[in-house]
């Protein structure tokens, strides 16, 4: 148990560029527009074989939303490519009129989310993006583990209609996830089954969260690790289903506490099946310069703060 | 061709539409919805190839239009109710509850003729933009044109569009700036010059066009010659003069009238001055 097929470490980013690369052959439909990061969203590939559906915007993102808008009314499926900073927060009047309250069927794929942006800082370690987004009717929000993940997520999200916020991120991490699996959206991936403890994570946390079931497991404590990669839609019935058998939850996310994956299952737990929670994720605290595991060590994002936190758990 | 006495006749029409709406809810704004009624018109009548009685969203083989600056939606409804996208008696729900017809336009309940929302300013020329090239992407030959307020140009947004239309050549694009001088804060000079905006747009790469806004000949000769240039590399640009509340005289050229409903009185005296032609809704 808690045994994967390893694929070579990959970046998220890479997955989605691969996605969209295999979209350009099979879609005609899907466009792709950047904001001056093609290198970064790894979109070379498809610029490079489908020049005529690719659009550079230059440093112009509110533009690009209200292009990539504009698109779809014509029947395209543009995908928009920088990094999750300007990728939301910089943009986000526009996503909330010309986008999701226009119902317009945008893919806003965004890069270098969380503080594993590294030594960038803190003006592009965005840790509130899935809260945003996960507050826009009518929004999708995905933010998957690994490269497999993210580039199934990036296939999926082309055959569902409606605007999507697909989070993904830099450096490269282990890629264990199936290759050529199927991505459904707003079903949660039950990794593994026990009894006492209720493990939730999305994103670069999934695999912290596999490190830590399988300590958790050879000290004896039997972890149901579950991950949610589709944040919106929620999928509630995995999580209520796991927290009546196990009464205590942890959520783990590259992300803000608050407004985020912990938020989210509370609320849902609240009503639903209350139990005893920790949330592993950045305290309301913007992030700083640093190497990407400098800084996950820092913000309290590794497999060990999990393991602590399970323990907490387990005494209660 | 509809004549340009038929348009005058319809633009009297669409300005008693425009004051009763407004009067009927106590709200929405009368000021740039008059004064940007004999351009509506004008396209919706005459200039846009459009087919009302079978909408759909893409557009194809239709010239499409979007609205940047929403909150002159009693213009935008009246237009398209009058020109067949949906029943007149439906301007009678403007801005109540459970209405298609909500403040700023939406495509959100599915109201024929709207394909995109707009009230936050600055984004319809990007959306345009993006239109405008599917349509080049579709090999449709058709034309997308869109209409903003001049204040509204203090938005950035407008000039990223602005640069992107130029860069990429979307010569398949019409915008029309309404140039009334007028933002709720009072003259766009006092709030906030906007300069030369010939000069302006020329330097991002415009072929720019000036009309008077309410002489229908000349507006819509001006239009015409906007047509006549499409495809030839460039995107083109009309600015537009009008006289905020164009058509109700103690409304006209003022800013006082940007967001605010006549009075029981005022309607009187507005609807004094406009003939009922086609029949109020």
């Amino acid at each position: 148990m808690l045994e994967f097929d390893l694929s070579p470490a990959n970046d998220t980013r890479s997955g989605f560029g691969a996605g969209l690369h295999e979209l350009g052959q099979k879609n005609p439909k899907v466009v792709a527009l950047c904001a001056d990061l093609i290198g970064s969203l790894k979109m070379d590939a498809f610029k490079k074989d489908f020049p005529e559906r690719f659009f550079q915007v230059g440093i112009a993102e509110a533009n690009m939303m209200g292009v990539a808008a504009g698109m779809t009314i014509g029947g395209y499926i543009p995908f928009t490519g920088t990094f999750a900073n300007f990728s939301t927060g910089r943009v986000y009047d526009q996503i909330r009129q010309s986008i999701a309250y226009s119902d317009k069927n945008v893919k806003i794929c965004a890069s270098h989310a969380g503080l594993t942006l590294g030594e960038d800082g803190a003006t592009h370690q965005i840790l509130e993006d899935i809260g945003m987004m996960s507050m826009l009717p009518g929004m999708t929000v995905i933010n998957p583990c690994d490269y497999n993940q993210t580039k199934a997520a990036t296939l999926a999200i082309a055959d569902h209609h409606g605007p999507v916020y697909l989070r993904f991120g830099r450096p490269k991490v282990t890629n264990f996830t199936a290759v050529d699996q199927n991505f459904e959206i707003g079903k949660a991936w039950h990794i593994h089954e026990g009894n006492d403890l209720t493990i939730i994570a999305t994103g670069h946390l999934v695999w912290e969260a596999v490190e830590a079931a399988r300590e958790l497991e050879a000290e004896g404590i039997s972890v149901d690790l579950i991950n949610i990669h589709t944040i919106k839609p929620l999928d509630e019935e995995a999580i209520v289903r796991s927290a009546m058998k196990t009464g205590k939850v942890i959520t783990c996310e590259e992300h803000m506490i608050n407004g985020g994956l912990g938020s989210l299952v509370a609320q849902v737990l609240a009503k639903q099946a209350p139990s005893l929670m920790e949330f592993i994720g950045v305290n309301d605290s913007f992030g700083e310069s640093g190497t990407p595991d400098q800084l996950m060590e820092k913000y309290g994002l590794k497999s060990k703060n999990i393991i602590a936190a399970a323990k907490r758990l387990m005494e209660e | 061709m509809v004549s340009n006495q038929e348009l005058s006749r319809i633009a009297s029409q669409v300005r008693r539409d425009i004051v009763r709406m407004v009067h009927a809810v106590n709200s929405g704004h009368p000021g740039g919805s008059l004064g940007c009624t004999d351009f509506m018109v004008s396209l919706y009548f005459r200039q846009m190839t459009i087919n009302p009685t079978s909408w759909n969203m893409n557009g194809e083989g239709e010239d499409l239009f979007f609205l940047s600056n929403g909150h002159i939606s009693p213009v935008f409804y009246s237009v398209l109710a009058r020109s067949g996208y949906f029943d007149v008696a439906e301007l009678a729900t403007f801005r109540k509850i459970n209405t298609r017809l909500q403040g700023h336009p939406t495509t959100h309940d599915s109201l024929p003729g709207v394909r995109i929302a707009s009230g936050s300013l600055g984004q319809g020329m990007s959306a345009a933009a993006g239109a405008a090239q599917a349509k080049k992407l579709n090999n449709d030959p058709k034309l997308v044109f869109t209409l903003h307020g001049d204040g509204e140009l203090q938005e950035g947004q407008i000039w990223e569009a602005a640069m992107y239309c130029a860069h990429h050549k979307i010569d398949n694009i019409i915008s029309t700036v309404d140039v009334n001088g007028q933002q709720i804060d009072g003259p766009t000079e006092v709030v906030m010059s906007l300069g030369n905006l010939r000069a302006k747009f020329e330097a991002f790469g415009w072929k720019v066009l000036e009309t008077n806004g309410h002489d229908l000949e000349q507006l819509n000769a001006t239009i015409e010659e906007a047509k006549s240039l499409t495809g030839n590399g460039y995107p083109i640009m009309i600015l537009m003069t009008t006289s905020m509340g164009k058509g109700v005289d103690f409304m006209e050229g003022t800013h006082k009238w940007h967001g605010v409903a006549p009075n029981d009185e005022q309607l009187a005296n507005a609807l004094g001055q406009l003939e009922e032609t086609l029949g109020d809704y």
